[in-house]
């Protein structure tokens, strides 16, 4: 299958879903208007990838900001991912926030208590934007 | 038409009020961004904590986004018929020397007031970890609304702000109610 691709811009993140190694990356900013629009073909591809999986998966995500649009979408991601775990993987999420952001490193612990996947909150000076 | 000796009149009102950025009018993606990143350089300059300009940042992007997706067209019968252009709106920010007030206004549905009163006092009535109780409950229920947010965007206004939220509705003609939402984000 295809990877996924894709540059930031001021409004989407950074997206490489890379097939081969497992690991899938979304970093930067999300906050656009329309957000299901922007996620349906990530999600699709996490379907995809559901059926041929690695036995290592791991989502890295590494955002600035992210608006309640995305965090349904992102949500998503997340239980897909639990369907690639239930199905004997190994999944981890890498969950990264900076430093004096706790409002960062909460969301990714609401995340944590809604989904069954093993989290890791990784703190950072600053995250990775490109 | 507006006098010229008002021009005055208008910018010391705006002033007076610290109002750091406004603008009233049609919003599409292309002016969100716009505004965001005048809200992002302003803030680089007027907030040293970087968790503060976060929060700030993150209560202007959902507010704009509100504007966006639930502001109303139609006309507005009284005082005098008025047709509404789409998606207009008005966002203000003050800054002073207690924080930030993130002030936005548009026309709604009559009809639509009392359930958004209802969510607004809801959100009012939880301390901020029932705040946090009601956002993971609402995020895992798995309903998606026009904005794809499910209900969302109001409880993380909230939890960003840290106060209670202030607002206000004033009917305008049986249709049509005018929304005023002020957000604040203390230092």
């Amino acid at each position: 299958m295809t990877n996924i691709l894709l540059d930031g811009s001021p409004k989407t993140p950074t997206v490489h879903f890379d097939s081969e190694t497992g690991v899938l990356e979304l970093r930067g900013r999300s906050i656009p208007e329309n957000s299901i629009e922007f996620y349906k073909p990530l999600i699709d591809w996490i379907d995809q990838y559901a059926r041929n999986p690695k036995p290592q998966t791991q989502l890295r995500v590494q955002l600035e900001y992210f608006n309640t649009s995305s965090s349904k979408c992102i949500l998503d991601l997340f239980k897909k991912l639990e369907n690639v775990r239930s199905s004997g993987n190994e999944v981890q999420v890498l969950w990264h926030y900076e430093t004096d952001d706790e409002d960062m490193l909460e969301a990714g612990e609401d995340y944590q208590a809604i989904i069954s996947l093993p989290f890791k909150m990784i703190q950072v000076e600053e995250v990775d934007k490109k | 038409m507006i006098m010229v000796n008002r021009i005055f009149d208008l910018y010391d009102e705006l002033e007076k009020q610290r109002i750091m950025l406004s603008f009233k009018g049609d919003l599409s993606p292309d002016l969100i961004s716009a505004i965001l990143n005048l809200v992002e350089q302003k803030l680089v300059v007027t907030e040293p904590e970087h968790r503060i300009r976060k929060r700030v940042f993150n209560v202007v992007m959902e507010c704009l986004q509100n504007l966006y997706h639930h502001n109303r067209s139609g006309t507005i019968t009284k005082p005098e018929p008025t047709a509404l252009d789409e998606r207009q709106g008005v966002v203000m920010i003050a800054h002073d020397s207690s924080g930030y007030s993130v002030l936005t206004g548009n026309y709604m549905a009559k009809a639509e007031v009392s359930e958004l009163k209802e969510r607004l006092d809801q959100v009012n009535g939880c301390a901020p970890d029932q705040l946090r109780d009601l956002y993971k409950s609402r995020l895992g229920d798995g309903t998606f609304t026009r904005s794809g947010g499910g209900g969302l965007g109001i409880i993380d206004i909230a939890r960003k702000s840290g106060r209670k939220l202030e607002y206000g509705f004033v009917p305008m003609d049986n249709d049509n109610t005018f929304f005023s939402l002020n957000v604040n984000v203390t230092t």
